[in-house]
């Protein structure tokens, strides 16, 4: 992975020094709330319901296990013992004191972390694709790429104050895990004919209260003009995006009203003074930067390991957890493993400080010391020899982090919503909560296969609940916590925004509600036909039918 | 009289912001810095002069004064509330795509912690905000000592890091 220099690191300890001395006037009284707000929400630094919020960066998901036990250690000593991984690949602490907040950056900065931009109108934590450099439909590596992108946005000193938040996601993939068409920016790291490395570039697209699929402005951006065109289409925002009402302050706006077509052509009207200039990218930066991702030391194996096929074979609870949380590797005798964060009873994307420590050490042991963090709200082990899973499987049991349902039902999406987060309309953990016990039963689980469970507690849709197979969004009806559902969402290239069913329901309703929604799936699906493509081949009406008849 | 951030020091300021357009026609002192709908209809007896200067609003265009930078002892550049950032990217703009080489003044809701990011895309003079100290506001400029992107002061740092000159990528050509 990435490793600062004394470049990297300088810039990161003059961050810790000023937003030590901005937290001292702020608590002095020389800055108001007003004026230190924008300052402490790029450094990821919420007011929330109960204390300070604190989000921390995780680029692109992908953390070293020296930097899990560091944030395992900040977990305790400044919170209470367990941190949140969230839908942007980041970790967020509830229960930070502000005082500490410098601290807690300093100790981040030992281990090459920050907190820098994880919120505020500004570019924010680029995120990307949790199997990268191990998936099997890699086109390009697209690590190399997201770290020169994650440099361009540290303190871009001319987008530090855009209308509105801005986000960037980036694949080298043929399968689209990184969400590219909802964010503000989407980048799919591609081939030419020559074989040359270029990024079909999205805008646009976002969740939200404005749910958007991005439109591509360019299907071929040549790798050394990826910043100056980055640089093209900020300005434009940045000049002409919408500042008068937050709520039309996205990028995604922008693009709607000028229309695509012509978005487009003011990007490359602004390109065309940037192209060639000093940003553009030289190969020997691009190779510096792919010489921190270069492939761990893999054994050369055969192919698959033929003990790992027998006990797939014998071992039922076994091979349940490899057909759910095991995923191909490009090297044979490999596999990517996903630990579930989405056991019963347990807050979705929430680990412990002890969990975390024992992650790291299950990393060494078993992934080259490396680990991701997919937006799913889920940690990856990429790197694992398939003649060990099985010892594997047996440690994360013991961890509670072995639930073997990744993409089922119960592998929620979630935001922290109401219990902590004071722009949620209504609490979305005790919903995500009474789903995960009210389908506890493994065989019906996998019987139902592949289900995008989405939970969102407000508009803002951090639980990206538009793009779920189901979605279920909170809302305030008259003080009161209700909750509307869609269907038919979908992330990946052929990313949809849900529709709503109808009028919404009371929290006790809800496991009610998924479970007639999956009747009406079961009555009518087609053989391997997964529960989205049954609401895509049906619309939603039969489904509307069943859930409001046993309703009234 | 007034002072302002200029050249790394605090010192006089010996212009005047004319906010309003109103009574232009008898701009009566010198070093006066005009709002850029006065100067855009503005006769030529104060075309003509080299005592006054321009101010933008966030919305105006800087290309507007593309055929002026060359004569324009000083350009300002308004923030009506700080977490506005258009005046960054027309910043840019006049001095990297316009050429223009006279005092940029940042003006408005001007304080300490914008300061560093405003240096860096060309702002070479700070009017900083009633109320709040200016001399405590020059220390951060000095907040951080590079940075990875080009800016107005600077080539990115890739430029500069003495990695240019080394080997092609490796596995990247297919």
């Amino acid at each position: 992975m990435y490793r600062y220099d004394v470049f990297d690191q300088r810039l990161v300890d003059e961050r810790v020094a000023q937003f030590r001395d901005q937290t001292r006037r702020f608590l002095a009284g020389e800055l108001t709330e007003d004026e230190f707000r924008p300052l402490r929400l790029q450094n990821g630094l919420y007011i929330q319901k109960y204390a300070p919020m604190l989000r921390v960066a995780i680029p692109y998901g992908l953390l070293s296990s020296r930097q899990l036990r560091m944030l395992a250690h900040i977990g305790r000593k400044y919170d209470k013992g367990y941190g949140h991984f969230t839908t942007r690949q980041n970790i967020q602490y509830n229960w930070p004191r502000l005082e500490e907040v410098p601290d807690i950056l300093a100790d981040l900065a030992s281990v090459e972390m920050h907190a820098i931009q994880t919120s505020g109108n500004c570019v924010r934590n680029i995120t990307s694709d949790h199997f990268a450099g191990a998936a099997g439909d890699e086109i390009v590596d697209p690590r190399p790429y997201n770290e020169l992108i994650r440099q361009w946005s540290t303190f871009h000193p001319e987008f530090a104050y855009l209308p509105r938040k801005f986000k960037i996601a980036i694949t080298g993939a043929t399968t689209d895990r990184a969400a590219i068409l909802v964010h503000d920016i989407g980048l799919q790291a591609v081939r030419n004919d020559d074989g040359e490395v270029g990024f079909r570039v999205i805008v646009g697209g976002g969740l939200g209260r404005t749910p958007i699929i991005g439109h591509v402005i360019r299907e071929f951006l040549p790798r050394a003009e990826i910043l100056n065109y980055l640089d093209a289409i900020l300005r434009v925002y940045n000049r002409f995006g919408r500042r008068d009402n937050m709520y039309k302050a996205r990028i995604k706006i922008l693009v709607k009203e000028q229309t695509p077509a012509v978005f487009a052509a003011n990007v490359d009207a602004e390109w065309q003074h940037l192209r060639g200039g000093p940003a553009t990218v030289p190969d020997e930066e691009i190779a510096r930067l792919a010489s921190h991702f270069v492939p761990p030391p893999y054994e050369k194996l055969a192919g698959d390991d033929a003990e790992f096929r027998s006990t797939v074979a014998d071992n039922r609870a076994f091979s349940n957890w490899v057909k759910r949380n095991v995923f191909p590797h490009k090297m044979p005798g490999y596999a990517i493993v996903t630990l579930s964060l989405k056991k019963t009873g347990v807050p979705p994307g929430d680990a412990t400080s002890d969990q975390m420590d024992t992650v790291a050490d299950l990393a060494d042991a078993y992934s080259f010391g490396e680990l991701t963090v997919s937006h799913e709200q889920n940690l990856i082990f990429t790197d694992v020899r398939q003649s060990q899973l099985l010892a594997l499987w047996s440690e994360l049991k013991d961890l509670g982090l072995a639930t073997p349902n990744i993409g089922l039902l119960t592998d929620i999406v979630c935001c922290p919503g109401g219990d902590f987060c004071s722009l949620a309309n209504a609490k979305s953990l005790p919903i995500a909560d009474a789903i995960q016990r009210r389908f506890d039963d493994l065989d019906y689980l996998h019987d139902i296969g592949e289900l995008d469970l989405n939970i969102s507690g407000c508009m803002n849709a951090c639980g990206h609940h538009h793009v779920g197979h189901i979605g279920v969004l909170g809302v305030d009806k008259n003080g009161s916590e209700w909750y509307q559902v869609t269907i038919g969402g979908t992330q990946g290239a052929n990313a949809a925004i849900g529709k709503v069913i109808g009028p919404s329901f009371a929290a006790q309703d809800m496991p009610d509600v998924v479970a007639r929604l999956l009747d009406v799936y079961v009555d009518h699906r087609h053989e391997d036909e997964r529960f989205v493509d049954t609401v895509r081949r049906l619309g939603i009406d039969p489904f509307k039918e069943r859930v409001y008849a046993a309703t009234h | 009289m007034p002072q302002l951030i200029k050249g790394g020091a605090l010192v006089d300021d010996t212009w005047t912001l004319l906010r309003d357009a109103a009574g232009i026609d008898a701009v009566p002192t010198a070093n006066v810095i005009v709002p850029l709908s006065a100067w855009l209809t503005a006769d030529q007896a104060l075309l003509a002069r080299d005592d006054v200067g321009v101010w933008l609003a966030p919305a105006d265009d800087p290309a507007q004064l593309a055929g002026d930078v060359r004569n324009l002892p000083v350009i300002a550049i308004d923030f009506p509330k700080f977490a506005d950032g258009r005046g960054y990217s027309t910043a840019r703009l006049l001095r990297e795509r316009f050429g223009f080489t006279g005092e940029l003044r940042a003006i408005g809701d001007i304080q300490r912690d914008q300061l560093y990011y405003l240096s860096q895309v060309g702002f070479d003079a700070f009017v900083v905000r009633d109320g709040k100290d200016a001399q405590d506001a020059l220390t951060s400029l000095r907040d951080f000592t590079d940075g990875y992107q080009i800016t107005n002061r600077r080539t990115p740092w890739f430029r500069r890091s003495g990695v240019v000159g080394g080997a092609t990528v490796p596995g990247e050509r297919a």
